[in-house]
């Protein structure tokens, strides 16, 4: 059997790939892929603590997180959609009217 | 579900229902009446005010501890409601006049408040989580509701992806918390702790990712870049809900969660707390100074706002004066939210079409041309500085007492340099106002008028009652440990 510790350095791992992606990437499409990867990377870590501790709650919260990415993908989405409509762009560099 | 349950969230389910008719009913009523949607969505909020306030006095824990009535959440809950209102008001007249005016926002509006109703009474990581993002999804939509402005756009893309991405840290800091204890709920935290079976290390790492989580949602500095866009390009209704409702409901889940939960880390995170307080307080009022755009200045002083309300935060895990620390952060929240709901309605008052009027020189010569508006905004101005006899001045005075009983007094010290670093920006209105000549414009709108009157007299009056007000508050959080 695999240790519980890979599980969580893996999901360690991809949270922090998904954290550097969100602060290095430009394009809103690509940023939105890398938090998205640290909400899995949430899941993988409650999957495998809930069988550390045999507890099943920890995968139901699973199911919860599931949810509300599907929620954030709707509104996310539709907000990029709405801005490459103005702008013919969804680069966060070219984001910049708003300054003082 | 039992009946105690039920009543306990009693509010929410009220609320989540009145909003989703609502909705409906904004599509499938063919002849429009004007200003029904916001009509209805006072009635409901007004309604849900009234069970909210019938709940006080209890304190129960319902679905096996996951969710609590108690003091502190249905005084939030009052807060959150009584905002809601004062969303409502501001925003009607002002989305019929940038030609806005579309029904989604007071349905918006209701679910974000339902989140925040949630929140304040969440008594488990995971329910936090999930009415963290029930208040800001509905808000990130707000933020965009003037498209195709793109400034409106920008903010609200803004908000959203810094949003998620906080929202990315508090849920992978349930999940190492969880790990560490085998359990999300607070008390079987708190439990954990104290039997000894938790993993300490990496409960404080969980912890600390919370606290990233909810220090983007409350803007506090490092975590405050995408606060000055947000509020600048959202519309302006939105972004004084914005700034009264997500930041009471981001504090309201720092006080449960630390000051309730994880006295055990306090030796870990209150040099951290302090550090994030201070360095909020200095780089908010220091940034302020420099903006020349209105809704760009309160932004910055709405980030230096929470780091005096993190203030109350420092003195956790010292057991004597936590419930103090509560009851004057939430007073100040109280304070805060009437201060800043009443300058928000002046700036309202005065912005013109496409972002016309929100410059610091268009309140060149309010003082003569309409003596009631700029009487209003000395007094949020003095409120927010914190001079006698204000609001301002006795919420500072008790979250100062509560850091001083904790012994942090460099926090202190700091606290009021800063405040006073913050008079030479907020009196530069009040200086643009009274001693300069220009010619300013505002709108005519009744309940805009109201709010800043009823504001501005509430501010004086309340703190001529602040010891009745602060000795209520503090029965509040009395259960709620």
């Amino acid at each position: 059997m695999v240790p519980i510790s890979y599980y969580i350095i893996l999901s360690a791992i991809l949270f922090t790939i998904g954290a550097v992606c969100v602060l290095i990437r430009r394009n809103a499409i690509i940023i939105f892929m890398g938090i998205e990867l640290m909400l899995n990377a949430a899941n993988l870590a409650f999957v495998a603590f809930a069988n550390q501790h045999q507890v099943i709650s920890g995968q139901i919260f699973v199911f919860f997180v599931i949810a509300v990415a599907a929620a954030e993908v709707a509104v996310g989405l539709a907000l990029i959609v709405t801005i490459f409509r103005t702008r013919k762009s969804i680069d966060v560099d070219q984001l910049n009217s708003l300054k003082g | 579900m039992t009946l105690i349950d039920f009543t306990s969230i009693l509010p929410l389910i009220f609320l989540v229902g009145w909003a989703s008719v609502l909705l409906l009913l904004d599509i499938f009523l063919t002849r429009k009446v004007e200003g029904l949607t916001a009509i209805l969505a006072g009635v409901g909020l007004v309604t849900t005010l009234a069970i909210a306030g019938t709940n006080f006095g209890i304190s129960t824990s319902a679905f096996n501890g996951m969710i609590k009535a108690d003091g502190f959440s249905s005084y939030l809950q009052i807060l959150f409601t009584g905002s809601g209102l004062v969303g409502i008001a501001l925003a009607y007249g002002y989305l019929k006049r940038m030609g806005i005016d579309r029904g989604e926002y007071y349905p918006l509006l209701l679910y974000s408040i339902c989140g925040m109703i949630l929140l304040a009474q969440a008594a488990d990581l995971i329910v936090v989580f999930l009415a963290l993002e029930l208040l800001s999804i509905p808000l990130y939509v707000l933020a965009g509701f003037a498209r195709p402005d793109p400034a409106s756009e920008e903010a609200a893309l803004k908000y959203f992806l810094l949003g998620a991405f906080a929202g990315g840290f508090v849920v992978y800091g349930v999940a190492l918390s969880f790990g560490a204890t085998g359990t999300t709920s607070l008390t079987g935290i708190v439990a954990g702790v104290a039997s000894g079976s938790a993993d300490i290390g990496l409960l404080l790492v969980g912890s600390g990712l919370i606290l990233i989580g909810l220090g983007f949602k409350v803007a506090l500095v490092p975590f405050h870049m995408w606060t000055p866009d947000v509020y600048h390009g959202a519309p302006t209704p939105v972004t004084a809900f914005m700034a009264v409702g997500a930041k009471a409901a981001g504090f309201a889940a720092l006080l449960r969660i630390f000051l309730a939960a994880l006295p055990v880390l306090a030796g870990d995170l209150v040099p951290v707390f302090w550090i994030l307080s201070a360095l909020t307080m200095f780089a908010g009022n220091l940034i302020a100074i420099v903006q020349e755009n209105i809704k760009r200045m309160l932004a910055y002083s709405s980030i230096a706002h929470a780091g005096y309300i993190m203030m109350a935060m420092v003195v956790f895990g010292q057991e004597l004066i936590t419930s103090d620390a509560v009851a004057s952060s939430l007073f100040y929240l109280l304070t805060y939210a009437v201060t800043n709901f009443g300058a928000w309605s002046v700036v309202i008052a005065l912005e013109g079409a496409e972002g016309q009027g929100l410059k610091l020189e268009d309140y060149k010569g309010l003082g003569k041309k309409y003596p009631l508006f700029a009487a209003a905004m000395l007094v949020f101005m003095l409120s927010f500085i914190g001079v006698p006899p204000t609001l301002g001045f006795m919420g500072k005075f008790y979250l100062f007492r509560t850091v001083l009983e904790g012994g942090f007094v460099w926090l202190a010290v700091i606290g009021v340099l800063t405040s006073l670093l913050s008079a030479y920006y907020y009196l530069r209105v009040v200086v643009n106002m009274y001693m300069h000549e220009g010619d300013p414009e505002i709108y005519r709108d009744r309940l805009i008028q109201l709010v800043s009157v009823v504001g501005a007299a509430a501010v004086v009056l309340l703190s001529i009652f602040s010891t009745p007000l602060f000795r209520w508050v503090s029965r509040a959080v009395l259960k709620m440990f």
